[in-house]
């Protein structure tokens, strides 16, 4: 037995292709750690599922080596493999009732009736189904029948579960109702979960950690916060949340800190250096709209600039305004909607400026 | 509790129609639109072959001939009693002189023998030799010495009775000789001798090879199907077209191609020789048999087993199985409990469609089967074209439609006909 804080999942120079022409997954190294809630997250076709398929056993890698619970299983056959998955189109066996599909992974591990009939009464419980044990899937709401996708998944005490966008065929409602029930079973359980969405939103309520794949590289491994607040580069900075984006020409550069000159005349603007490759070199500089302070006093940041008022959308709590700055008229500042705030107008030019720390510097994307 | 304010108010449109009235008005528009549009169809259908096969299956009891061209005879013969031994009175034989000779002058008295020698043999022969000889019949003391001299058969009881029995307007005679019944001299009804009893025994060979085929057509045609599912889009396409080639062909063809293989010299038992499996003198008889029969029809019917089989497994997700297998079940376990239920509406489908199909199959058990791989069609042809009794083919049509129905309802009853899939 494999120590308990040794990983769970791990990949090693994982390489997938399935035509012989392009690689799906270019290189992975990942460990998953015990217990752990990852996300997969990434556009449509940055490999997602492959690698979920490559875990379960589904689809072979064509080079490298997964571990599971430190045994190499690329010649593990799928059925022995005790991992649970939830499917996107949940998978459920149409033909059985909700209890014979929870019994289903039981009597092929020739569980006994009476602790097969416990589990399955715990399983619903679980998923607050008790009611519906004799129903067939075709019987239930899509809520419903997600809950019993993840119950199956669950009931006969795997490891791991793999989670394939179960939640994608639900409304916003529901899906969020979903999200925290299963984040709810996955802290009860403390089963590891390893979970793959394109929505980043539930990316970022749900996990420990997330995977942020495009192209079939991980452009960041990080936790939530970390993945939001310290990009490390133009792919992940954009993908996550929102993102106001500068691109220009290193002029000067160390280790800390960075001067870049924005294209078309945008200007000097001072940037913390963390991905950039030096003087003379491409950058793009990353900034969150919340963190852009409307007409700070003269001198107190860093980067200070005139922006003229393009547009403004009222969201409640807070309103969008896009302004042109540096060149760029696609540049959106988060003013919360308190009563100090000063009201702008369509057309009106006004100071903004950020903080050093807040600008990041980054790698040039195309 | 407060009730519901319930009224009774009948709700109307803005310009104060009733909301009904006016949904049936445009309603009626789209009824009759449709109406049009299979009218065509159904006119054609109804004239080509509702009322043919109807009138077809009105034959099976039709007996109309007989109490049309005896029109003197059969009245009179109401009043004599069959049961005893004594033979009808002079006017009766009166009357039945009158009737043939009307039916020899208009030709039609032939028809009435054929008919009637389908119950028993002789009596077509007995009205021919006394239609001829009626015609040179003067003035007589007595029809029934007459008569006696122009056949003895007058003089037999039996004659008499069996057309006091055939008298009726419909007859169920037909349907007893299709299940090899007859109706005894005493009117009973009771087995046909022996040697004449042949159409149970074919109504059970065309169901029992009808269901191998069907059988034979789920084995090869399930891993077909499942292959052609279960491949990318692309090949499943162009392999489809495969399974559609013979379709290409006719059926004579594709019959033909297999009395070239099978036939003695033919290609399989060549082969067999060439590599010295079998003797020159002990070649296979693999054609004009059952052997041949079952061969060539399950090649035939495969299509329509693959087809419904094919259009259930693409409609399968792949993560049904998949599901099964991450829950722990081996490939076989998770085939038979998860793969083959969800199949089963295609195996219904084709089963009943190739079933069907097979039991009404006629060129290639004629030009294959021989004699002993015939089916019950070849046996209404025949009495259609042939023997031309169409009233016992249509009797054997008839029960062959019933038989069919029965299986329908029955298939219904175990597997549910909402559970089958065309596509
Ligand atoms: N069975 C397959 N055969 C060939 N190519 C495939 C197959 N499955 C996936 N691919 C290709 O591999 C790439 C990655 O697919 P994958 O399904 O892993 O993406 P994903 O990240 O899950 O996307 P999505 O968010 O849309 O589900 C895609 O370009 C896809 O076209
Ligand atoms: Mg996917």
């Amino acid at each position: 037995m494999a120590e308990n804080n040794d990983p769970l999942v791990r990949f090693v120079d994982i390489q997938k292709s399935y035509d012989g022409e392009t690689l799906v997954i270019k290189n992975l190294n990942m460990d998953v750690t015990r217990g752990e809630f990852l996300t997969m997250l990434g556009p449509s076709g940055s490999g997602k599922t492959t690698c979920l398929m490559m875990v379960a056993g589904f689809e072979p890698a064509t080079y490298g080596e997964i571990y599971l619970n430190g045994q190499p299983i690329n010649n593990v056959s799928p059925h022995k493999r005790g991992i649970g998955m939830v499917f996107q189109n949940y998978a459920l066996f149409p033909h059985k009732t909700v209890a014979e599909n929870l019994a289903f992974p039981l009597q092929v591990r020739k569980m006994d009736k009476e602790e097969c009939k416990r589990r399955i009464k715990r399983a619903l419980d679980m998923v607050q189904l008790a009611e519906f044990g004799d129903r067939r899937p075709g019987q239930l709401s899509g809520g419903q029948q997600q809950r019993v996708a993840v119950a199956r998944a669950l009931v006969f005490d795997p490891d791991l579960v793999l989670m394939d966008e179960p939640l994608g065929a639900l409304d916003k409602n529901l899906r969020e109702q979903m999200q925290f029930e299963i984040k709810h079973i996955h802290e009860e359980l403390g089963v590891t979960i390893i979970y793959v969405t394109h929505d980043q939103s539930e990316a970022l309520t749900m996990s420990n950690r997330i995977a942020v794949f495009d192209d079939g590289i991980i452009q960041q491994l990080a936790p939530p916060s970390v993945l939001y607040e310290k990009p490390e580069n133009a792919f992940v900075a954009q993908f996550i949340g929102e993102n106001n984006r500068l691109v220009g020409t290193i002029v000067a550069a160390d280790k800390e800190h960075c001067q870049v000159e924005v294209d078309n005349g945008g200007g000097l603007i001072h940037a913390k250096s963390v991905n950039i490759a030096g003087v003379g070199e491409r950058a793009t500089l990353s900034l969150r709209p919340e963190r852009v302070t409307m007409e700070p006093a003269e001198g107190s940041l860093p980067n200070i600039f005139d922006a003229r008022v393009q547009e403004l959308i009222y969201l409640g709590d807070h309103i969008r305004t896009r302004v042109t700055v540096c060149g760029n008229d696609d540049f959106v500042v988060k003013i919360s909607n308190s009563a100090r705030q000063t009201v702008f107008q369509k057309g009106e030019t006004v100071r903004i400026g950020w903080e050093v720390e807040d600008c990041r510097a980054l790698d040039p994307s195309d | 509790m407060t009730t519901p304010n319930i009224t009774q108010e009948v709700l109307t449109t803005a310009d104060g129609v009733p909301l009904k009235t006016s949904l049936n008005h445009a309603l009626r528009r789209r009824k009759i639109r449709s109406l049009l549009l299979v009218a065509p169809l159904f006119f054609f259908i109804l004239l080509t072959f509702l009322i043919p096969i109807t009138d077809m299956l009105l034959r099976s009891v039709d007996n109309k001939i007989v109490p049309t061209l005896l029109h003197r005879t059969i009245p009179l013969l109401a009043g004599w009693d069959e049961t005893g031994q004594d033979l009808p009175d002079e006017p009766v034989f009166h009357a039945m002189v009158e009737d043939i000779k009307e039916g020899a002058a208009a030709k039609t008295i032939l028809r009435l023998g054929r008919r009637l020698n389908f119950e028993r043999a002789g009596m077509s022969s007995l009205f021919r030799k006394t239609s001829r000889r009626v015609k040179r019949l003067g003035q007589v003391d007595s029809y029934r010495e007459a008569m006696l001299k122009i056949d003895r058969q007058w003089g037999d009881i039996k004659t008499w009775r069996l057309i006091k029995r055939e008298s009726g307007t419909m007859t169920l005679s037909h349907f007893l000789s299709a299940v090899d019944r007859q109706r005894n001299d005493d009117g009973t009804i009771g087995l046909k001798p022996k040697y004449k009893r042949i159409y149970i025994k074919l109504f059970g060979r065309t169901m029992a090879l009808s269901l191998l085929i069907t059988a034979l057509t789920v084995l090869l045609g399930y891993p077909i199907a499942y292959l052609l599912a279960t491949l990318p889009t692309k090949t499943g396409n162009l392999l489809i077209i495969l399974v559609l080639l013979p379709f290409w062909t006719s059926l004579l063809v594709r019959t033909s191609a297999w009395i070239a293989l099978l036939q003695k010299e033919g290609v399989i038992n060549d082969l067999l020789v060439a590599l010295g499996i079998i003797a020159d003198n002990h070649r296979l008889t693999m054609i004009h048999n059952q052997i041949g029969t079952v061969v060539a029809m399950t090649h035939i019917l495969l299509p329509f087993m693959v087809l419904p089989l094919y259009s259930v497994m693409k409609t399968i997700p792949p993560s049904y199985v998949r599901a099964a297998r991450s829950l722990g079940a081996t490939r076989f376990t998770a085939f038979i409990q998860i793969y083959l239920p969800n199949s089963v509406p295609g195996i219904g489908a084709g089963g009943i469609l190739v079933f069907i199909l097979a039991i009404g199959y006629y060129i290639t058990p004629e030009l294959v089967g021989g004699t002993s791989g015939t089916f019950i069609s070849n046996m209404i042809a025949y009495h259609i074209q042939g023997s031309l009794n169409w009233g016992l083919g249509a009797a054997l049509g008839t029960l062959l439609l019933l038989l069919v129905l029965a299986l329908y309802i029955l298939y219904d009853k175990l597997v549910g006909i909402d559970n089958m899939k065309l596509g």
